[in-house]
Formats: structure tokens, C-alpha cells, sequence
């Protein structure tokens, strides 16, 4: 047999039956993707990709503990992978005890396992390229200037183990996001979305919105630095919780490290940190932000481990009823801090309950103040406070009586998206949501605006 | 510079990949369809991370990436398609692939790629300067080594835990096009990284100091041979745990306007953001719009703009040895350059890639192509950007003793900058009170603001070459898809005068 042939869940097979360590996972990644890129109004870059990544993580028994050694190497015949598993199991053989070393999970398999991995081209920008392109053509005809990308990839994990792990998982994703500039690059829009398969995504509708945005920017209105009624949508309340989300580690939260660490000691966890009925979790099955069942690690951190691969992820409740209700775990950080078993899922939400109308609504019901479109450089300043910077990005409007009159300029912001759950004074329901600035890594979120009565803006960006 | 010399220090295991036949059949293909332009890059890139936690390994991970990416221009629109399967059909494939991709893309393109003019350069390797193969060194003495650290810090208070971070890259790239140039480079780099955590239970402050070495395009040496063009690690890590104390014990500062003493461990990052980016010619045209946007230092400004004071003058460069963006040949086939990007203060360069620099009719790329992995396609991306010294300039306890009243900055910590390089926001490791020329004690909670012209024309004074370090970072961030780059910032210490700096507790609102 034809060793090039071999289907993924035979490479992984294979690859378990040559390891002579104590005990081994194979991970086959079997990824493609397609992307278009423009600028001016004129297509730029664009490309396809496929890529067969194997992970190899090899076990050994010694008397201080359990090793383990993490390999990937791009291959696909089994001589490479081969050497790889040999490479894997001498590597485990001379590195140190592991600290987070557990007992691998135990069988379980995936129906599908046998199934051959799915793949993306650049056919599936068909419709949408050609929607496009009418829209490019629009907007050149009416002095608008469109900059965007659209990317779709399709990765089919297998992961099995020694143990019995059998699990195979298929995750789409794609996005689309274009920022659309006057003729003389005054002013600056910009609108985003993610999508499964581009089945979903209508440029023509982008454009319109976009130029509606951009006429709202025919009135520019200087605004000084200083604390605003903020009206952020979605895509900003994503970028700010995305962060938060990833700084929602059990391990730096029990050393005190963060704004989740409780003074003294111990974690926040089981502490109202919202005086509202918020709630932030994450579901793999989640409508429309499905993803991967179980986990993937092919090395270790501080709440994350290669000893958990296979590991469900179920519903987990970060932030329950405005209660600090969980952090991110593995089975070891979970142990250190004292905390239930919650790994980290790829997806976020965030509800409010007795939240009604859209961000609209939370525009009309503002008698003077800012909307937002995104941020943008968001890093972290204070990790106690959770203190973030970053910069208001393509599209800051003045709101008055309930209405946009026009476009102001940019700021520099720094806020803290923990104390911003304590302090917003409205919500929208919760939406779809795509993150300017995470969302390229992070695409599947849901969020609700907000109306932050005293949002910061630091100082004034001369940015447009 | 580049000779046949280096051919014999490049791996093994890459030269052994059918280079030749993997690209000729790609390229003849690109041919047969009539392509004005085609390049073919395969690539092995070896990684390495190792993280230890109080002396324990928390994590390793040991990855290769490696594939063949094919670059075709057809009528004036580029097309791209890479593959890990490294077989004859698979090149083939690929070439047939991006032609493809073109030919779907071209009702989008209104406006026709040009390439700038290059020499060709065959047979071209090049190897970047290092002694020792840090992949050669068993994962088990990285692990002894780094564990011996951790236990000697943790034995000194305040340090409750220590973090150990290193990271190495081992990047080959063969690169060839239907012009008839083609490269065999490989290059190296790594970076430890140690931090020590502490708290003051009565004041109720934990923190963290980190080592101030900066990440280079060296071998192991920089580790084990601080005699041999290493960095003195025990010198600095036996100053952290003292470093930390005062920092935990520092007061917080006072928001207002002070004269600003940077260390080349933090303006690296500055110049990096404020600087580097700013004088990219892609994102000067819009090409970067949509991510990580545009930039003030506008085309119409190039010869005119007063970026900075006379004391300013920046270079680009792929040249400097141990610089993370050094190259003999970019992933567009043109060789490695120097030039100026601000000349005693005026703005009077951009960094280039070939169609960028063919679209403003520049002659010749300044050299700036580069693709992270074989699975992207090539973009212009950051040179070595560094602030040059002044001759015979004053050495940085000069520099402070011309501060009445102002603050001393070390390491790099947070950064923010706008989308057009306007506004910024650094904190950094250290800061320190300066007063009468002296240094009076660490300050917290720190960040200085500041716009970039504004901050670039307050730049009273540079130091003199004896104060220049070569700083830099491996993850610098552009392009959709995601891509990052590796890159150097060389710069002296330098005296900014009437800096604003924030209390970010205050900014916090607490």
C-alpha cells in the first residue's frame, strides 16, 4: 500500500502502534484555506494552503514523575512520521518529570473517525468574489475606497491516544471585514463579520452600511479627552471580553497575578463582580459557533495540558448571574487552585438578562454621547486591574437626542473590561459578533452593546 | 557578503530535499501558462519552546514546519498556493493551483502588479552569524540549566515564582524564480526570557521584573558564553530579585510632564511602533488598511516631513550582524540592503518590496519581502530599524545628569499605538525618579503618551555608540492572513524633554 495514501485516522494508527513509549497521543491536523485580500478598491493578495501537521506527544514512566515530549512536524508519508514518533518517544526518555503529569483519558470514539478529512478552495468565495466585485465597482463609482479581507479555513482534527481516544472533530471558519475610506481618506468605516462557508455574507449589504457610515462622517465634530457616555457595539464589547476571557486563568489567578485573584489569597471565584445579571460562558455547541467537543493541546501551559487531550469541554459558565462562577482550568491548574474542572472552549457569549431591543435602540436612548465601531491595539497595562489601552478605530460618532450627527475623532482609551461589567448601564440583546482586533484568531463570539456612562478616553488620536 | 562559502553550513537534512526538481517543475508549470513572473520558496522552519515554572517544566513543544509555496503573476494579478506535500505532483499541483487563483481573482484586480528590477543572483547562500546550533543542545540540559536559575532566584526573597520562557527558530528557506535567481539561506535565533514574581503583603502589590536581554539572531553561545558574544545572565539575573523588592516597594507616580531618559531595552519598541511601521511604503498606500492600518508619514511628506529633531537619524537595514530581520536575499529574490528612513530628522525613506517600490517608480526594492511560513505569501515586511548614535555622544549617566527633574525608563512591557502611528502608550519594566542628575529610586504604575512627531521632536540628545544595544522582538505582527516577523532595533540611550506621563492606577480610576 501506497503510504501516501493513507487516511488521516490510519496515519494516527499507525503512528500509536509505533510509539514504544509508555504511553502516546497522535494528533492529525489536516487543514486548507482560501483568502482574498483588496485595497483601493482593487484586489491585492489572495491564496490557498493545505497543510498536514502531526503532533506526536510521547509519555515516559520514570521514578520522579511522568515526562513528556511534544513533536509536530508537516508530514505526510509514513517514513517522516515514523522518525517523528522515534524522535518523540527519545525526546520523552530524556526530559524531566512533567508538573501537570495525569493519567490519559480514558476510550471513547467518534463515529466519524474513519471519515476522510474536509477541504476548502477558493470556490467558495465564488458568489461572494463576484458580489464583490460589483461592490468594488459601486463604491469607485461613488468615491468610497474599500480595503478588506475574507478567509475561509477548514481543519479536520484526529486525535487519538494509547488509551483509547478516538475523537475526530471538523471546524469551519471564516470571516469577512472590510474598512471603507473617503475619497480624500478623512473618514474611515469599518464592518465585519464571521461566517461558516460565505453562504451568509453579502458585500453588496457591507458596502451599503459602510456608506451609510460614511455620510454620517460628513459632519466632523473635535472632541477633547475625558470620560464619555459610550455606546459600544458588539464587535468593541468582543474586542474587551475576548481579552478578558484569555487573562481568565485559574493558575495566575490563584498566585494572585491577576484581576481574578482575590487579595490575600485564593480566587474572585464565587464573587459578584457585576451588579447586573450578566452572563459570560462558552459552548461548544453553541448555534452558529460550533467548535471542537474536546481538547486539543499539543504543549503545555498554565491551563492547559498535553495530558488532557480528549478531554470534554462542555458549557462552561464563566461569569453566572454578575458571579465570577469559574476560570479556566486544566485538570492540574484545577488541582493548584483549588477549582472544578473547566477547560477552555473556542467560543465566547455574553447575555444580560432583561436586556431588550439593539445597539439602535441603546443609540436613541443616549442624549449626548459617543458610538462606537471597534477597537483597536488593545494591550494590557495593569494585569491586577486589568487595565487595558488601546484606540478607538474606524468610526466614532457623536450622539445626540438619540440620534448619530456626526463623526469625531479618534482616542486613546484605558479601561478595564472587568470594572466595565460593573459600570455599563444598559445592554442590548446578545448578537453574532466579530471582534476587529482578535477576531482573524477568535471569530466565534456573541455579544451584547453596551452604554458605558463614563467610558475613558484618555487622550485624542489624531488617526482618521 | 553572501558567498558559496556559506553552502557548506547549511543543514543537512535541507539541502537533501529534492530543492531543485521541487522548484524547476513548479516554475516550468507557471511557465507553460504563460506567467510574467513565478517564484518558488520551500521552507523548513524549526521551532522550539520550553517554558519552566519554579524550576519544573510546565511545557515544551518541538515543531517543523515545512512545504512549498508557489507565487505566480498572470496579467498583472498575483496568485498563491502552498502545499506540505513535498512531491513532484504536489509542486505541480500547486503552480496549477495558484494559476488558478489568478484566474478567479482577476475580475477583482483593476490595477495591474509591477515588479521592480532586481538582479539576478544564482546559486546565491547565504547562513546568518552563530556558533552553535541551538537545536543540537539535548532539551535536558536546556531544562538543568534554566532549573539552576529558578532555584537560585527562588532562594532569594521576594521572589515567590520564577518563569522561564525560551524559545529558539531555525529558518531555511531555497527560493527560486523564472528570472533564473536562486537562494539557500538558513538563519537562527533565540530568545530566553526569565521573570521573577514577588509581592509586599502589607502594601498588598505583587509585580513582576523580567530580564532585559533582548531576543538575537545568535546561536546557544548566547546563553552558555557570555566571553564569546553571549549575554552575562549571571550578572543580570542576580540583580532581579533586588530589582523586584524595590519595585514592590516603589511609590506610585506622579501624572505629569517630565524629561524622559529611555534605555535602548525600551526604545527599541518605541522605534519599533513609532518609527519602523510608520515608514512601511505598504502601509503608507492603504495596503494595510483594513488591519493593521496606514500611516501618518504619507508619500506626499517623503523628503519634507520633520519627523524628529536633528538629533534623529534612523536606518533600515537586512545587513546588521545578529539582527533578527537580517538576510542575504529577501523572499522576493532582491539582496539585502542598508539606507536612511530619517536623516537628521526628515523623513527621507521608505522600506520596500518589489511592487511597492515599482508603484512609486522608487528603481529598486529596498529588499523588505518576507513570508513567516511557506503556507504565506510573501508581504513587505519590517527591516532593522535603528536610531543611530551620535559620535563621540555622551554615555547614558551623561544623558541623566541633564535632568533636573524627569524619569529613567528600562525594559519594555505594555505598548499601544494607533492605526496611523499618531498616539502611543508605553509602560515599561523600570522606571526611576531623576532628580539633579541623579537617580532617586524606582516609581510604579508609569506609562508615558505622547504622539509620535511630538515625541520624536522633544529628542534632545542621543547617546554615543558605547550605549547602543541592538533590541528587537520575534513576533511582530501584519498582514491578513496573519503573519509574524521577526526584527532587530538597534538605538543609544536618549533624553526626550516634557514627556507626558500617566498613572495608570489613576487611569484606571482607582
Amino acid at each position: 500500500m501506497s503510504t501516501s495514501l493513507l487516511l488521516p485516522h490510519e496515519l494516527v494508527e499507525r503512528a500509536l502502534a509505533a510509539s514504544t513509549a509508555d504511553d502516546c497521543v497522535v494528533v492529525v491536523e489536516d487543514a486548507s484555506s482560501a483568502n482574498l485580500r483588496w485595497a483601493n478598491n482593487t484586489l491585492t493578495t489572495n491564496g490557498v494552503s493545505e497543510r498536514l501537521g502531526v503532533t506526536v506527544i510521547s509519555l515516559v514512566a520514570g521514578t520522579d514523575g511522568v515526562a513528556a515530549a511534544s513533536l509536530t512536524r508537516d508530514a505526510s508519508e509514513w517514513p517522516a512520521i515514523q522518525a517523528l514518533v522515534a524522535e518523540a518517544d527519545a525526546a520523552a526518555r530524556s526530559t524531566g518529570p512533567a508538573g501537570d503529569a495525569a493519567p490519559l483519558l480514558g476510550p471513547a470514539a467518534d463515529h466519524d473517525w474513519e471519515e476522510p478529512a474536509e477541504s476548502t478552495s477558493v470556490e467558495v468565495f465564488t458568489d461572494t468574489a463576484a458580489a464583490l466585485g460589483e461592490a468594488l465597482g459601486r463604491a469607485g463609482v461613488d468615491g468610497r475606497l474599500l480595503y478588506g479581507f475574507m478567509q475561509h479555513d477548514l481543519t479536520t482534527t484526529y486525535l487519538g491516544s494509547s488509551s483509547g481516544l478516538r475523537r475526530r472533530h471538523v471546524q469551519p471558519s471564516g470571516h469577512i471585514g472590510v474598512t471603507g475610506k473617503s475619497a480624500d481618506l478623512s473618514d474611515s468605516a469599518w464592518v465585519g463579520q464571521a461566517t461558516r462557508d460565505f453562504t451568509d455574507v453579502d458585500p453588496l449589504a457591507l458596502d451599503a452600511e459602510l456608506a451609510r457610515r460614511l455620510d454620517w462622517g460628513r459632519r466632523r465634530v473635535t472632541l477633547p479627552a475625558g470620560r464619555y457616555d459610550t455606546v459600544l457595539p458588539p464587535a468593541a464589547v468582543a474586542d474587551l471580553m475576548i481579552y478578558a476571557y484569555w487573562t481568565a486563568g485559574a493558575r495566575a489567578a490563584h498566585d494572585g497575578a491577576t484581576v481574578f485573584s482575590r487579595p490575600g489569597g485564593g480566587t474572585r471565584v464565587g464573587e459578584r463582580i457585576s451588579p447586573h445579571h450578566v452572563g459570560i460562558f462558552s459552548d461548544p455547541a453553541y448555534p452558529g459557533l460550533g467548535c471542537s467537543p474536546f481538547v486539543v493541546a499539543s504543549a503545555s501551559g498554565p491551563d492547559v495540558s498535553v495530558f488532557d487531550n480528549g478531554l470534554p469541554r462542555r458549557r462552561a459558565d464563566w461569569v453566572r448571574d454578575g458571579e465570577l462562577a469559574a476560570l479556566m482550568t486544566s485538570r492540574h491548574s484545577a488541582t493548584v487552585a483549588g477549582l472544578p474542572l473547566t477547560p477552555g472552549v473556542d467560543n465566547l457569549v455574553m447575555t444580560v438578562d432583561g436586556a431588550s431591543g439593539d445597539l439602535d435602540d441603546l443609540v436613541r436612548g443616549t442624549d449626548r454621547g459617543l458610538l462606537l465601531t471597534c477597537l483597536w491595539y488593545i494591550r494590557e497595562v495593569d494585569p491586577q486591574t486589568l487595565l487595558l489601552t488601546g484606540i478607538t478605530r474606524d468610526g466614532v460618532y457623536l450622539v445626540e437626542s438619540g440620534e448619530v450627527v456626526g463623526a469625531v475623532n479618534n482616542f486613546r482609551f484605558n479601561e478595564s473590561p472587568i470594572d466595565l461589567l460593573r459600570r455599563f448601564g444598559s445592554a442590548s440583546v446578545t448578537v453574532p459578533a466579530f471582534s476587529r482586533e482578535w477576531g482573524d484568531y477568535f471569530p466565534r463570539t456573541a455579544m451584547p452593546a453596551l452604554r458605558v456612562p463614563d467610558f475613558n478616553m484618555s487622550s485624542v488620536s489624531a488617526a482618521s | 557578503m553572501p558567498s558559496a562559502d556559506h553552502r557548506h553550513r547549511v543543514r543537512h537534512d535541507f539541502l537533501d530535499l529534492p530543492l531543485d526538481r521541487l522548484t524547476d517543475s513548479a516554475l516550468q508549470r507557471c511557465r507553460d501558462f504563460g506567467a510574467e513572473h513565478a517564484d518558488v520558496r520551500i521552507e523548513l522552519v524549526t521551532e522550539q519552546a520550553l517554558t519552566l515554572r519554579d524550576g519544573v517544566v510546565e511545557g515544551s513543544h518541538d515543531g517543523r514546519v515545512l512545504g512549498l509555496a508557489v507565487r505566480v503573476l498572470i496579467d498583472g494579478t498575483w496568485g498563491f498556493a502552498a502545499t506540505s506535500r513535498l512531491s513532484t505532483d504536489s509542486a505541480v499541483r500547486a503552480a496549477e493551483q495558484a494559476v488558478r487563483v489568478a484566474q478567479v481573482s482577476a475580475p477583482l484586480a483593476t490595477e495591474r502588479v509591477q515588479l521592480a528590477d532586481e538582479p539576478v543572483h544564482a546559486d546565491a547562500f547565504w547562513v546568518s552569524a552563530y556558533e552553535h546550533d541551538p537545536s543540537a543542545v539535548p532539551l535536558v540540559d536546556k531544562v538543568e540549566m534554566f532549573a539552576g536559575w529558578s532555584a537560585a532566584l527562588l532562594r532569594a526573597a521576594p521572589v515567590r515564582h520564577v518563569e522561564v520562557a525560551y524559545s529558539h527558530a531555525i529558518e531555511n528557506k531555497h527560493y527560486a524564480d523564472l528570472a533564473g535567481t536562486t537562494t539557500t539561506q538558513q538563519r537562527v535565533r533565540l530568545h530566553p526570557v526569565v521573570t521573577v514574581h514577588g509581592a509586599d503583603e502589607q502594601r498588598n502589590v505583587i509585580d513582576s521584573m523580567r530580564t532585559l536581554a533582548p531576543p538575537v539572531a545568535r546561536g546557544w553561545e548566547y546563553v552558555s558564553e557570555p566571553a564569546a558574544g553571549g549575554w552575562n545572565w549571571a550578572s543580570e539575573l542576580a540583580q532581579l530579585p533586588e530589582l523586584l523588592a524595590t519595585k514592590l516597594a516603589a511609590p506610585s507616580v506622579q501624572a505629569g510632564q517630565y524629561d524622559l531618559v529611555v534605555d535602548p531595552s525600551n526604545l527599541w519598541l518605541t522605534i519599533h511602533e513609532s518609527v519602523g511601521h510608520a515608514t512601511e511604503l505598504d502601509r503608507a498606500l492603504g495596503y494595510e488598511a483594513n488591519y493593521a492600518g496606514t500611516s501618518f508619514a504619507t508619500w506626499d511628506q517623503l523628503g519634507s516631513l520633520q519627523y524628529g529633531s536633528a538629533a534623529m537619524t534612523v536606518t533600515g537595514d537586512r545587513t546588521i550582524e545578529h539582527g533578527l530581520s537580517t538576510i542575504g536575499y529577501d523572499d522576493e529574490g532582491v539582496q539585502a540592503q542598508t539606507w536612511d528612513l530619517v536623516r537628521d530628522g526628515v523623513f527621507v525613506g521608505y522600506q520596500t518590496d518589489r511592487s511597492m517600490a515599482a508603484k512609486q517608480g522608487l528603481g529598486r526594492s529596498t529588499g523588505c519581502a518576507f513570508a513567516d511560513s511557506p503556507g504565506h505569501i510573501p508581504i513587505q515586511r519590517m527591516a532593522n530599524v535603528s536610531l543611530q548614535p551620535a559620535v563621540d555622544g555622551p554615555d547614558t549617566d551623561e544623558l541623566l545628569g541633564g535632568v533636573d527633574d524627569g524619569i529613567y525608563v528600562l525594559g519594555d512591557r505594555s505598548w499601544s499605538i494607533d492605526m496611523q502611528r499618531f498616539n502611543f502608550q508605553f509602560t515599561g519594566q523600570r522606571f526611576y525618579r531623576i532628580r539633579n542628575g541623579r537617580l532617586d529610586g524606582q516609581l510604579r504604575d508609569a506609562a508615558y503618551q505622547a504622539t509620535t512627531t511630538d515625541f520624536w521632536r522633544s529628542l534632545e540628545a542621543v547617546g554615543g555608540p558605547q550605549t547602543w544595544v541592538l533590541g528587537g522582538a520575534f513576533n511582530c505582527g501584519k498582514a491578513q492572513p496573519g503573519q509574524v516577523a521577526p526584527v532587530s532595533h538597534g538605538c543609544p540611550s536618549a533624553l526626550f524633554r516634557s514627556v507626558s506621563i500617566l498613572n495608570t492606577r489613576t487611569e484606571g480610576g482607582r
